[in-house]
C-alpha cells in the first residue's frame, strides 16, 4: 500500500513536470476547457434560475396538491352471473360536497413528512354585487393563520391590512376596479342560497394574475361554511411539499392513503411542465456536446504528447518505471486538464452570470448553485480521465526497446 | 542468492529471433553462453548489425529472448512477465545511452534521483544527498538545478552515469555511453564508469565500436554474426561453473 502511494507520488511529480514542461500545449487545452465549462455553468445557472422563476411565479398563486372529495358516482345493482344488463345512465351532477371526516385527514396528512404545509378550504360559486353592478365570483373560506402557508397572502397586499375576522373580506385588485372598491367600503355577496350578506373589505390584494385577481374573494372559514350552506365542511385541502418536483409522486401517495382525490400542480399545469422538460433537455444536451467536444481536444493533446514524450517514456522503462506508473502519469495530466480548466471555467461563468445579473434584462435573477459548480469539477475532471484513458494506454504499453530509440 | 550463485549475469542457450512465424523470420542471436561476473569490466564489441544492441536490450531486461535462459542474480528471467521485469531492472540494472537520455523536463539532481523515485516516490535526506555527492564525483556540483539542454554533451553523459549508478545496480550496461563525444571527454566519461564501477561494485558491459576503448578494459567480448567469437574472459568460465 505503502508503496502504492509513493508511486503515485511520481506519477503525479512526472505529471506536473510534463504539463509545465509543455506549458504553452497546457495553456492552450485549459482554456479550452475552460471555455466549455463556463458555457455548460452558465447555461445550466441560466436555465435553472429561469425555471426557478417560472415555477415560483406559477406556483405562487396556487397549493402544490389540492385534495378534493371524489366524484359522486351512480351505484349500480349487481346482477347474477350469465345475466345481461343493459344500462341507461344519467351522468349524476357534481354538487359541492364537505371532505367526509376532513379533520382526521388533516391530521394524518400533517403526519407526512414530505408535506410541508396544509389548510383546509371552502370554495363556492357567488355573486359580488355594488349597488346595481354585479359580478361571479369565486368565494375561498380560509383559516388565513394556516393559508398564509401555502400562498402568502400578505406579500400581494395592495391596500388594507390582512386579516379575517367574522364579516370582513380580502378582494382582488381588478374587482375592485370593476365595483369601484377601497378598503373599508361594503360589500354584498349572494351565494343564491340565503339572504345576501354584507361585508367589509379589508384588503386589497394583487396576484399578478388577472383571472385570479378578477374572480377570488377571500372570506373566514365559518362565514364561508355558512354562506356556502355547509356548516362544518370544508371542500378541499391545500397542500405545499417540500419537494415540488415530487409533487405528482406524493400527491398519488395521498390519494391512495386517503381514498380522496389528489391533483398536483404538475397535472394541472402539464403544458408548462413539458416546457420544463424540453428546456431541461436541450440543457443537458449542451453538456453533453461540450463535454464530447472538451474530451476530443484532450484526447488529441495528451496523443501529441504521448508521440512527443516517446523517448522520455522509454528511458523511464528502463529506469524502472512500471506500466501502471506510466498509465498514471498521463491520467494524472488528462484529470488535471479537466480540472484546472473547470476551475478557470467556473470562474468565468461567474463573472458571466455577474455580468448578466447586472447588466442583463433584469427579468430574473440567476443564481449559481454550490451543486453546479461542484457537478461541472466533477464532470470535467471525469471527461479528462476518460478522454485520457486512450492516449494513456497507448503510453503504457509502448515496447522500451522502440521508445528508446524513438527520434 | 546473487552471493552463492557468484555471477552477476549468466547467459545460457539464448536465441532472438524477429518476425517469428513471418517468412521473413530472422535468428539475430543463435545460442550464446556467457557469464559475467561482479568486478567484470568488458568490451562489448562487433561490427554493425552484429547483434549488440540486441543483446543489450535483452541483458536489460528490456525485451524478451525467443529461446534459451537470461539468469540476473540467479534468478531466471525469461517466464517474468513485465511488472517483474520491471522491477529487476529497477533494482539490479542501470543504464547509460548513447545520446545521454536524459529527462528534460528535469533538472540533472532530479534525473539522478528519477530511479529511487520511481520506486520509494519521494525522495528522502539520504537520497538526496546521495544523489548529490554521486553529482559532486562527476565534478557537477554546480549543475545540481541545471536541466539537460544547457549541459554540454559530456556533462550530460556523466549525469546519466550518476542516474545509473544511484540505485547501485549489480549491472551497468552501457550502449555506446562515449559514441557522439570528442576523444577527450570520451575518455574522462570512461574513467569515470571505470572508477564508479569499481567503487559501487558492479559489473560493466559496455558496447563500443572505439577499439581504444576496448582495449581499455579487463575484458573484450567479440560479437560476430549473432555468435560470440572471442572472450578474453572465457578462459574464467570453466573455472567458475566447474
Amino acid at each position: 500500500m505503502r508503496t502504492c502511494f509513493s508511486r503515485l507520488w511520481t506519477a503525479w511529480l512526472l505529471a506536473l513536470q510534463f504539463l509545465r514542461d509543455g506549458r504553452g500545449q497546457t495553456v492552450t487545452i485549459m482554456v479550452g476547457v475552460a471555455v466549455g465549462v463556463a458555457v455548460v455553468v452558465f447555461v445550466s445557472a441560466l436555465i435553472q434560475g429561469l425555471q426557478a422563476n417560472i415555477i415560483q411565479r406559477t406556483l405562487g398563486t396556487q397549493a402544490h396538491i389540492r385534495v378534493m372529495p371524489p366524484d359522486e358516482l351512480n351505484h349500480l345493482q349487481p346482477v347474477a352471473a350469465g345475466a345481461l344488463q343493459l344500462v341507461w345512465e344519467d351522468k349524476r351532477a357534481q354538487r359541492r360536497r364537505s371532505i367526509n371526516n376532513w379533520q382526521q385527514v388533516v391530521a394524518t396528512l400533517d403526519a407526512l413528512q414530505s408535506v410541508q404545509a396544509l389548510s383546509p378550504v371552502i370554495t363556492g360559486p357567488a355573486f359580488a354585487g355594488r349597488g346595481a353592478a354585479l359580478e361571479s365570483v369565486a368565494l375561498t373560506g380560509i383559516d388565513l393563520r394556516r393559508y398564509q402557508r401555502i400562498i402568502p397572502l400578505s406579500d400581494y397586499i395592495v391596500a388594507g391590512s390582512a386579516r379575517l375576522e367574522p364579516g370582513e373580506a380580502m378582494i382582488g385588485s381588478e374587482l375592485a376596479t370593476t365595483l369601484g372598491l377601497r378598503v373599508g367600503d361594503k360589500l354584498r355577496l349572494d351565494t343564491g342560497r340565503q339572504n345576501p350578506t354584507v361585508v367589509n373589505v379589508v384588503a386589497i390584494f394583487e396576484l399578478g394574475v388577472r383571472e385570479l385577481d378578477a374572480r377570488n374573494v377571500y372570506l373566514g372559514l365559518k362565514q364561508a361554511q355558512a354562506l356556502l350552506g355547509l356548516p362544518g365542511g370544508v371542500t378541499q385541502l391545500d397542500l405545499v411539499v417540500e419537494d415540488i418536483f415530487a409533487a405528482d409522486v406524493i400527491a398519488r401517495r395521498i390519494a391512495r392513503l386517503t381514498g380522496l382525490e389528489a391533483e398536483s400542480w404538475m397535472e394541472k399545469n402539464s403544458q408548462l411542465m413539458n416546457a420544463l422538460s424540453a428546456q431541461s433537455l436541450s440543457t443537458n444536451m449542451i453538456i453533453v456536446f461540450v463535454s464530447l467536444s472538451v474530451a476530443f481536444g484532450i484526447a488529441s493533446v495528451l496523443s501529441v504528447s504521448v508521440v512527443q514524450r516517446t523517448r522520455e517514456i522509454g528511458i523511464l522503462r528502463a529506469m524502472g518505471a512500471g506500466r501502471q506508473q506510466i498509465l498514471h502519469v498521463f491520467l494524472i495530466q488528462g484529470a488535471l486538464y479537466g480540472l484546472v480548466g473547470a476551475l478557470i471555467g467556473i470562474a468565468g461563468a461567474f463573472v458571466l452570470v455577474w455580468v448578466f445579473n447586472t447588466f442583463g434584462p433584469g427579468l430574473f435573477y440567476i443564481p449559481v448553485a454550490n451543486t453546479l459548480v461542484l457537478f461541472a469539477l466533477v464532470l470535467a475532471t471525469l471527461v479528462g480521465v476518460l478522454a485520457a484513458a486512450v492516449p494513456s494506454r497507448r503510453a503504457a504499453m509502448l515496447d522500451p526497446v522502440v521508445a528508446i530509440r524513438y527520434v | 542468492m546473487s552471493e552463492q550463485q557468484g555471477h552477476v549475469l549468466r547467459l545460457a542457450g539464448l536465441r532472438k529471433s524477429y518476425n517469428v512465424g513471418l517468412p521473413n523470420e530472422t535468428e539475430v542471436l543463435h545460442g550464446l553462453d556467457l557469464i559475467v561476473e561482479r568486478e567484470d569490466f568488458a568490451a562489448l564489441i562487433g561490427p554493425s548489425g552484429s547483434g549488440k544492441s540486441t543483446l543489450l536490450n535483452l541483458i536489460g531486461l528490456l525485451d524478451q529472448p525467443s529461446a534459451g535462459e537470461l539468469y540476473l542474480l540467479g534468478e531466471p528471467t525469461s517466464t517474468m512477465d513485465d511488472a517483474e521485469r520491471t522491477r529487476l531492472r529497477g533494482e539490479s540494472i542501470g543504464f547509460v545511452f548513447q545520446f545521454h537520455h536524459l529527462v528534460q523536463a528535469f533538472t540533472a539532481l532530479d534525473n539522478v534521483l528519477m530511479p529511487l523515485m520511481l520506486r520509494y516516490g519521494r525522495p528522502d535526506r539520504a537520497s538526496i544527498d546521495k544523489a548529490r555527492a554521486l553529482l559532486a564525483a562527476m565534478g557537477l556540483e554546480k549543475y545540481a538545478q541545471t536541466r539537460p539542454n544547457q549541459l554540454s554533451g559530456g556533462q550530460q553523459q556523466r549525469v546519466a552515469i550518476a542516474r545509473a549508478l544511484v540505485t547501485e545496480p549489480a549491472l551497468l550496461l552501457a550502449d555506446e555511453p562515449t559514441g557522439n563525444l570528442d576523444t577527450h571527454t570520451a575518455a574522462d566519461v570512461f574513467e569515470l564508469m571505470r572508477r564508479f564501477g569499481r567503487e559501487v561494485g558492479c559489473a560493466v558491459l559496455l558496447v563500443t565500436h572505439d577499439p581504444r576503448l576496448s582495449a581499455a578494459c579487463d575484458r573484450t567480448i567479440d560479437l560476430v554474426d549473432g555468435r560470440i567469437v572471442s572472450d578474453t574472459g572465457a578462459d574464467a568460465v570453466p573455472s567458475m561453473s566447474a
